[in-house]
């Protein structure tokens, strides 16, 4: 079991193992459970990430509120036109992770990486990456055991809430656990995978959660694509050998500290931020009405 | 450590939009499903903080609905489960308390009904669609770090909690952790077990069918 970052790349190096395998040993030691049982269980959850996504870019997804959807399949036509301006794998990543969100937001099946609201920039960044590296399904698999792993360093250190720590420790983790399983997946140390988490979450310290309306939708979605872009660019810069001059386990510890700071307001409570702009507003009197939902509901 | 395995990271699978609002309130509204042991006529939900004000956006009371009728978080019939617990004749009604500061922002009190039978149980959704159980029925509950845990209330009886521990350990699994609390002498009884590994739903219905035990629930 490993408590820090640190600690998982030690136990990396010193063993001769990727970040990957020593999730999977580390869960195989928790739990009990077999390795055959954890791989297949992991490899499920990857079928409902690549479902989520086919549908996200193929079928016309709407939310009930109608505030999001179409907007991944807008991007995927965009690039098949030929002039995107940053570049084939990123929008592809970006408009995968926008497919998962979307998806997620008219409430269908998903699988949360960390969260549900942050659910699109793990496997947007896999799936855009997969035409550049062409990778197999077990390494596929292992980019999420990777992912899993920073993951669960931010969750047991820090917080995955967004009611706990705003959108810094939703899609803030998100970004940082998928900029370091991209460098596993195209071939980089485990040093370099932590790099380019500490790079990719130190970018997003600060950022707040403030969906409109309380709906998991706007601006959650757009959040999930710049995410996906981060996570990306941040991977390049550690496989480049660009160093986070702060180690990743101080910047998890940031990211605790600032989302203890944060006001309430800012923390999943639609009372700040874009939630609280004079668009932002009229959108929840749109949609709710001017009483809900502070009303209490009943049923029947 | 609040998360344990890597599936609480990558996972899990689920109806969205939210994982600590629609997800784990789904959780925590079938852990109370599961401890009072039979469909509910009512319930009454008090929503306090970031569920207080996000909980219709969320779908959180669509998702606490779906628990008491024992859905799982990836269960189609999620997002239907309104319509599903009125034609079921269950009412449930949802009461935001913005007044309350709790410890943790997404917090829930659920008092379910059916005649005689009554349950009071308070959740507490983390992230990422974890879950903890901090009160049942009066009784405080605590429960350190993440390990998988059985919740059982059971008759203040001799033997009870010898006999939920003997099957237990016919099943091989360790106890880590145990809490055994109850109102008055030979009333009521509430058993808190954490252990080092998973424990089946199999052997949670084989505790449930020993002669002292009323309901059990797991959480993993």
């Amino acid at each position: 079991m490993f408590r820090s970052v640190e600690e998982l790349v030690k136990l990396a190096d010193e063993s001769h193992l990727s970040i990957s395998e020593v999730m999977i040993q580390s869960e195989m030691e928790t739990t009990g459970k077999s390795r055959e049982e954890i791989f297949l269980r992991m490899a499920g959850n990857l079928d409902i990430m690549e479902k989520a996504v086919e549908r996200g870019i193929h079928e016309n997804v709407r939310s009930h509120s109608g505030l999001t959807g179409g907007d991944a399949r807008l991007l995927q036509d965009y690039l098949a036109s030929g002039k995107s301006l940053s570049g084939d794998v990123l929008l592809d990543a970006v408009s995968k992770a926008m497919a998962t969100n979307e998806v997620n937001a008219a409430m269908g099946t998903i699988c949360a990486t960390p969260t549900a609201g942050s659910a699109g920039v793990v496997p947007g960044t896999l799936f855009g990456l997969r035409q550049r590296l062409n990778p197999n399904r077990e390494q596929m698999v292992r980019y999420l055991f990777t992912a899993g792993a920073f993951g669960f360093v931010i969750a047991n250190n820090a917080s995955i809430s967004g009611a706990a720590g705003g959108c810094q420790a939703e899609v803030g983790s998100a970004t940082g656990m998928a900029a370091a399983a991209a460098v596993e997946l195209a071939g980089g140390t485990p040093d370099q995978s932590a790099h380019a988490m500490a790079i990719a979450l130190g970018n997003m310290l600060g950022l707040i959660c403030d969906p409109v309306a309380g709906l998991v939708e706007v601006p959650c979605v757009k959040r999930n694509a710049i995410g996906a872009s981060s996570a990306i660019v941040a991977a390049d810069m550690a496989l480049a050998g660009i160093k986070s001059k702060i180690p990743c386990d101080e910047v998890i510890d940031a990211m605790y500290r600032v989302g203890r700071m944060m006001p309430g307001a800012l923390k999943e409570t639609a009372q700040g931020g874009l939630a609280d702009t004079p668009t932002g507003r009229a959108l929840k009197k749109k949609i709710f009405g001017s009483a809900a939902p502070s009303s209490a509901l009943n049923n029947p | 450590m609040k998360y344990r395995s890597v599936f609480d990271i990558i996972g899990p699978v689920m109806i969205g939009p939210s994982s600590s609002h629609t997800a784990g309130a789904a959780r925590i509204g079938r852990v109370a499903r599961k401890l009072f042991g039979e469909v509910p006529e009512s319930v009454t939900v008090t929503l306090y903080g970031s569920f207080a004000e996000t909980y219709k956006g969320h779908g959180t009371d669509v998702a606490l609905t779906a628990g008491i009728l024992n859905f799982d978080t990836s269960d189609e019939r999620l997002p239907q489960s309104l319509e599903i617990a009125r034609k079921q004749g269950v009412s449930i009604r949802f009461y935001p308390d913005r007044e309350t500061r709790t410890e943790h922002p997404n917090t829930a009190r659920l008092h379910l009904k059916k005649g005689e039978n009554e349950l009071d149980i308070v959740g507490v959704s983390i992230g990422g669609g974890k879950i903890e159980i901090i009160e049942v029925d009066g009784f405080a509950i605590s429960l350190s770090g993440s390990n998988p845990a059985l919740l059982v209330l059971h008759r203040d009886k001799y033997g009870a909690v010898a006999e939920a521990a003997g099957l237990i350990a016919k099943y091989e699994i360790n106890i880590s952790y145990m809490q055994v609390s109850r109102h008055k002498k030979g009333s009521l009884a509430m058993m808190v077990i954490q252990t080092d590994e998973e424990i089946s739903e199999g052997l949670a219905a084989e505790i449930a069918c020993l002669p002292n035990m009323l309901n059990v629930a797991v959480l993993s």
